[in-house]
C-alpha cells in the first residue's frame, strides 16, 4: 500500500483536471461530487497506508518517482516520504480534507462559481498533498508555494466584493515576506549541507555548527511565521475570513495554516542544533498565542473570533516546537484541525441559516442570540468543539494543550508557561462568549430572515457530527497518558528528542512521565497541580463567560465603559494594519508618489514654466537680442529635459527602458565580475 | 581558404544585422535578416553543423520569416516609415553597447590578458562533432524529454498565437 | 581552420547588435527581429563550443533554440497583430499601460 502513496495527490490532479476543464460546461452541478469523490478516494489511500504504518512496519519508506533537477553537484527528485510524521499530517489533511468537501457540496450549492471552487479546493488538497509527502524541501516549497496560491484564490473566490480581493492580496503579499525568508533558509540548508533531501540533510545535520543551524532555524521560521500566521505576520490570516467558510475551515484552521508548524517539526533535527532559534519561536508563539486570545476577547464577528482564536492556537503550536516538545506540537495541529474544522463548519452552518438577513449582519453576533432550538445539532456539535478547545479533559483539546503547558513548565520556560496559560483562560472564555451570544439568550435576528432559520442539511451536518466525534477522542485515544501516549511512541522516529539546550528539561519531561505511568495518570505532585490548575482555567474561563454574557449582561458593557481605552484597542486589534499602513506601506507609496511628482511637477514644472518665461520675455522685450535669451533658455530647458528623461526610467511604463535597466544591470554585474 | 570563407560570411552577417537594426522600412529589414540567416548557415556549415545549416535556411529563413513577412503584409506597416524610427534612449544604448561589446572582447577573448577561466585553454580545433545521423540518434535518445516538452511548447504557441490574433470572440 | 574565439567573438558582436537593436527602435516588429538576431548569436557561440569539444549537446540545444525562437515570433507577432488591430499602434513608446 506505501508503494502506492503517488496516488494520493493524483486524484485531486485529476479532479483539478475535471473541474477545471469541463467544469463550467459539462460537470456544472456534479463538480462538487467528483470534487469530494476524488478527496474522498485519496482519504481511502491514505487510510491504508496509515493502516500499514501504524499495525504494521513504520519506519521511514521513501518513494522515488523521478529526477526533477540534476545539475552538478545539486540533484533533486521527485519523491515522497512516507514516515510517522507525513503519515500524522496526510491523516489530518485528507480526513478533514474530504469532509470539507462533503460540508462544501451542501454549503454552496447554487453558487455561480460552483465549478470553479471545487477546483480551487481540489488544487490546494493536491498541492497540500504535496508539500507533506515531498521528501526534499523543494518539492515542499512547491506545495508551499501551491496552497499559497490555493489560498489566494480562494480568499477571493467571491471577487465582486472588494473586501475580499483586497484580503486575498493581502494574504498573498504577506506570504510573499515569510517566502522569501524560507527560501533564503533552503539555500543555506544546501550550502550547509549539501542535499535538500530530508533523510541526507538530517545524516549530516549533526554536523553543522550552532551559528549555522540558528540562521537556518530563524529563517525558515520566517516562512512559517508567514505561513502559519504568527506576529509579527498574522495580520492576513483575520482578513482571510473574506472567503467562503468551508475554506476558512479547511485552509485558515485545518490544514495550510499547520504547514509552518509541519515545516519546523519536519526540520526538527537541525533545529536542535541551533538553541537559539527555538527560543524565539517559543517566545514568539507565547506572545502570538496571549495576542490574538485578547483581540479575540472583544471581537463580534463570528468568524472573526474563530480566526484570532486559530492564530492563537498557532501560538501554542509553535510554543510546543520552542521548548523542544515537537510531538505535543504535533499532537495540537491534530487535535486543533478537529475541533477548528468544526468549529468553522459550525458557523458558516449558522451564516448558513442567516442566510436571508442583512449583508451585514449575517456574520455579527450582535444580532444572532437564541438559535439553540432552531439548529440544534449544530448548537450540540458546537458547544462539543468549544469544551474541547477550552481544555476541559476529556475531549481533544485539553490532552494536547496540557501537554504544551507542561512542557513549557518542566523544561524551565516558566514566562511562557505563564502567558500560554493567561491565553488559554482567554480562549475559554472568547469561546463561550461566543457560544452564549449566539446561540443562548434573546433572539436578536432581523425580523423578516427569521422565518428563514432551519438546521442546515444532511450534507452538512454529518461532517459537524463526525468530526464532533473526533473532538472527543480524537484527544484521549492517542494521548493518554499524559507524555506518555501512542502518538509519541509513534511520532519518535521522525523527530529530533528534545532541544539540546534542554537536556534537564528532558529528564523533567521523563520524570512526569515516568511518574505518570507509576501513578496510572496520577502521579507525580508537580504534574498533578499543572493537570489541575489547567482544568481550573478551562472551567473558570467558561464561569465567566457564563456570568458576563448569561447571567448579568450589563457587565460586559460597564467594563467597556469603564475601561474604553483598552476596550477600543482590543477591538481596533491593536492598531497593528493601521500601524504597518503608517510604518511599511505608506512610506512606499510615497517614494514612489515622490518619484513620480518630482518628475510630473518639479521637472515638468520646470520645463513649462521656463518655456513660458521664454515667451513672456520675449513678447515683453523684443530690443533684447532674443538669440541670446532664447539660447540661455532652451539651454535650461533642454538641460531639465534631459534629467527628466533619465528620472522618468525609473517608472515610465515602456518596456524598452526596463529592458535598457536590465542592460545596464547585466552591464554592471559582467563588469564586476571581469574587473574583480 | 576555410578562414577566409569564415571572415566572408562573418562580415556578411555583421553587416547585414546592422542594415536590419536601423532600416526604416520593415519589408527591406526583413529581406536583410534573411541575408543575415544564409551567412549565418555558411557559418554553421564550417562549422561542421551540416544539419542546422540546413534547418537555419528551411525553418528560419523559409518559415520564420515568411511568417514575419505575412505580418507586416497584415499590419500595413509601411506606414511606419516615416515615423521617427529611433527611441529616445538611443544615445545611451549605443554607449552601454559598444563598452559591453568592447569589455566582452578584451576581458574575454583576450585582447593579450584572457580571461582566467580560460587559462590553459587550446584554441586548437577538436574533432568533427559528426554527422546528422548522429545528432538525430542523440536527439531521440538522450534528448527525448525536451524534445517532447519542446513540441508542447510549440503546440501552446500554436493555439496562443491563435487566440491572439483571432479576429473577434464573439459568445 | 577557424578558431573558437573567431565563434565567440562573431556571436558576442551579434548579441550586442541585437540587444541595441530592441532597445532602440521603436518599431515593434523589428524589435521582434533584434530579438531574433539575438538568439541567433547564441546559436553561433553553441555550434563554436560544439565544434571544438566535438560533442553534439551544443548543436541540440541550438535546435531547441530555434524551437522558442519560432514559439516567440508567433505569439509575439499574434501579439503585435491584435495590439495593431486594437489601437492601430505599432510603435512600443506608444503602448505604456503598465505606468501606473
Amino acid at each position: 500500500m506505501i508503494k502506492l502513496a503517488w496516488l494520493i495527490p493524483l486524484f485531486p490532479a485529476l479532479g483539478v483536471v475535471i473541474n477545471g476543464f469541463f467544469g463550467s460546461r459539462y460537470t456544472r452541478d456534479k463538480a462538487g461530487h467528483i470534487a469530494a469523490l476524488m478527496a474522498g478516494l485519496s482519504f481511502l489511500v491514505v487510510l491504508g497506508i496509515a493502516f500499514e504504518m501504524i499495525f504494521g512496519s513504520g519506519g521511514k519508506h521513501t518513494i522515488h518517482l523521478w529526477d526533477w533537477i540534476s545539475a552538478g553537484k545539486f540533484s533533486v527528485s521527485v519523491a515522497f516520504l512516507i514516515d510517522p510524521l507525513s503519515t500524522i499530517m496526510l491523516l489530518v489533511v485528507s480526513g478533514v480534507g474530504f469532509l470539507v468537501h462533503v460540508y462544501s457540496v451542501g454549503y454552496l450549492h447554487g453558487d455561480p462559481g460552483y465549478p470553479r471552487f471545487f477546483t480551487y479546493l481540489n488544487l490546494f488538497m493536491l498541492s497540500m498533498f504535496l508539500l507533506v509527502l515531498g521528501d526534499n524541501y523543494l518539492l515542499m516549497f512547491v506545495g508551499w508555494e501551491g496552497v499559497g496560491l490555493c489560498s489566494y484564490l480562494l480568499i477571493g473566490f467571491w471577487y465582486e466584493k472588494q473586501s475580499a480581493s483586497d484580503a486575498g492580496k493581502k494574504a498573498f503579499i504577506v506570504n510573499r515576506i515569510g517566502d522569501a525568508g524560507f527560501l533564503l533558509g533552503m539555500f543555506m540548508i544546501w550550502v550547509l549541507t549539501g542535499s535538500l533531501t530530508y533523510l541526507e540533510v538530517f545524516h549530516v545535520a549533526p554536523n553543522i555548527t550552532e551559528a549555522g543551524a540558528t540562521a537556518i532555524g530563524l529563517l525558515l521560521f520566517i516562512g512559517a511565521a508567514g505561513k502559519s500566521a504568527q506576529i509579527p505576520l498574522y495580520v492576513w490570516l483575520p482578513d482571510a475570513m473574506e472567503g467562503p467558510t468551508p475554506v476558512s475551515a479547511l485552509i485558515h484552521a485545518a490544514t495550510m495554516v499547520t504547514a509552518g508548524v509541519y515545516m519546523v517539526a519536519r526540520t526538527s533535527p537541525i533545529y536542535v542544533m541551533g538553541p537559539g532559534a527555538l527560543e524565539v519561536i517559543a517566545l514568539v508563539g507565547a506572545v502570538t498565542a496571549i495576542f490574538a486570545a485578547s483581540i479575540g476577547l472583544v471581537q463580534n464577528d463570528i468568524k472573526r473570533v474563530l480566526a484570532y482564536s486559530t492564530v492563537s492556537q498557532l501560538g501554542f503550536m509553535f510554543m510546543a516546537l520552542g521548548v523542544g516538545a515537537f510531538g505535543a506540537g504535533i499532537f495540537h495541529l491534530m487535535t486543533h484541525a478537529f475541533f477548528k474544522g468544526l468549529l468553522f463548519l459550525g458557523s458558516g452552518s449558522v451564516i448558513h441559516a442567516l442566510h436571508h438577513a442583512p449583508e451585514d449582519q449575517q456574520q455579527d453576533m450582535r444580532y444572532m442570540g437564541g438559535l439553540r432550538s432552531k439548529m440544534p445539532i449544530t448548537y450540540w456539535t458546537f458547544v462539543i468543539g468549544a469544551v474541547a478547545i477550552a481544555g476541559v479533559p476529556p475531549l481533544a483539546g485539553f490532552w494536547s494543550k496540557d501537554e504544551i503547558l507542561a512542557n513549557a513548565f518542566f523544561t524551565g520556560h516558566h514566562f511562557v508557561w505563564v502567558l500560554g496559560s493567561v491565553a488559554a483562560l482567554m480562549t475559554a472564555f472568547y469561546m463561550f462568549r461566543l457560544i452564549f451570544m449566539t446561540f443562548h439568550g434573546e433572539m436578536r435576528v432581523d425580523h423578516h430572515a427569521r422565518e428563514y432559520i432551519h438546521e442546515s442539511p444532511y450534507s452538512m451536518t454529518v461532517p459537524l457530527m463526525i468530526l464532533a466525534v473526533l473532538s472527543v477522542v480524537g484527544g484521549i485515544i492517542p494521548g493518554f497518558p499524559p507524555e506518555g501516549g501512542w502518538i509519541h511512541t509513534f511520532l519518535a522516529p521522525s523527530l529530533a528528542k528534545g532541544s539540546a539546550g534542554g537536556h534537564a528539561a528532558n529528564e523533567a519531561v521523563q520524570f512526569v512521565r515516568v511518574s505518570a505511568k507509576s501513578g496510572g495518570g496520577h502521579g507525580g505532585p508537580a504534574a498533578v497541580i499543572l493537570i489541575i490548575l489547567a482544568i481550573a482555567i478551562a472551567v473558570g474561563g467558561i464561569a465567566l463567560a457564563w456570568f458576563m454574557y448569561l447571567k448579568n449582561t450589563a457587565v460586559p458593557d460597564g467594563l467597556a465603559s469603564r475601561f474604553p481605552g483598552l476596550h477600543r484597542l482590543l477591538l481596533n486589534k491593536y492598531y497593528i494594519d493601521e500601524i504597518y499602513q503608517a510604518c511599511i506601506v505608506k512610506p512606499i507609496y510615497r517614494l514612489m508618489g515622490s518619484l513620480w511628482s518630482f518628475d510630473a511637477n518639479v521637472v515638468d514644472g520646470s520645463v513649462n514654466g521656463s518655456s513660458l518665461i521664454t515667451l513672456v520675455s520675449s513678447r515683453f522685450s523684443g530690443i533684447f537680442d532674443l538669440k541670446t535669451v532664447d539660447g540661455a533658455v532652451n539651454g535650461v530647458a533642454s538641460v531639465t529635459k534631459f534629467f527628466s528623461q533619465v528620472f522618468k526610467f525609473i517608472q515610465s511604463g515602456m518596456v524598452q527602458n526596463y529592458l535598457f535597466v536590465m542592460l545596464l544591470g547585466v552591464f554592471m554585474m559582467l563588469s564586476a565580475y571581469l574587473f574583480r | 581558404m576555410e578562414l577566409l570563407f569564415f571572415y566572408l560570411f562573418a562580415a556578411g552577417i555583421i553587416g547585414a544585422s546592422l542594415l536590419v537594426v536601423t532600416r526604416s522600412n520593415v519589408i527591406h529589414a526583413a529581406l536583410l535578416l534573411v541575408l543575415t540567416f544564409f551567412f549565418m548557415s555558411g557559418v554553421f556549415v564550417l562549422a561542421g553543423a551540416e544539419f542546422l545549416a540546413v534547418v537555419q535556411v528551411l525553418l528560419y529563413a523559409g518559415g520564420i520569416m515568411v511568417l514575419y513577412l505575412f505580418s507586416i503584409m497584415l499590419m500595413n506597416a509601411e506606414v511606419s516609415v516615416r515615423l521617427r524610427q529611433f527611441h529616445r534612449q538611443s544615445f545611451f544604448t549605443i554607449v552601454v553597447s559598444l563598452i559591453l561589446a568592447a569589455e566582452i572582447w578584451w576581458k574575454v577573448l583576450g585582447g593579450g590578458a584572457a580571461y582566467p577561466a580560460f587559462k590553459g585553454f587550446s584554441w586548437t580545433l577538436g574533432t568533427t562533432p559528426g554527422n546528422v545521423e548522429a545528432l538525430g540518434s542523440i536527439l531521440y535518445t538522450k534528448y527525448l524529454f525536451p524534445f517532447e516538452v519542446a513540441s508542447i511548447l510549440l503546440l501552446a504557441a500554436m493555439i496562443g498565437a491563435i487566440v491572439l490574433a483571432k479576429r473577434t470572440i464573439d459568445r | 581552420m577557424v578558431p573558437l574565439s573567431h565563434y565567440l567573438a562573431l556571436g558576442a558582436v551579434v548579441f550586442v547588435i541585437g540587444a541595441a537593436g530592441v532597445l532602440m527602435r521603436r518599431n515593434a516588429i523589428i524589435i521582434l527581429m533584434s530579438i531574433e538576431l539575438m538568439l541567433n548569436a547564441v546559436n553561433i557561440t553553441l555550434v563554436g563550443f560544439s565544434r571544438q569539444w566535438g560533442d553534439l549537446t551544443g548543436q541540440v540545444l541550438a535546435i531547441f533554440v530555434i524551437t522558442v525562437a519560432a514559439a516567440e515570433a508567433a505569439v509575439g507577432l499574434a501579439i503585435l497583430i491584435s495590439l495593431n488591430r486594437d489601437r492601430s499602434v505599432l510603435n512600443v513608446d506608444e503602448v505604456n499601460l503598465l505606468k501606473w
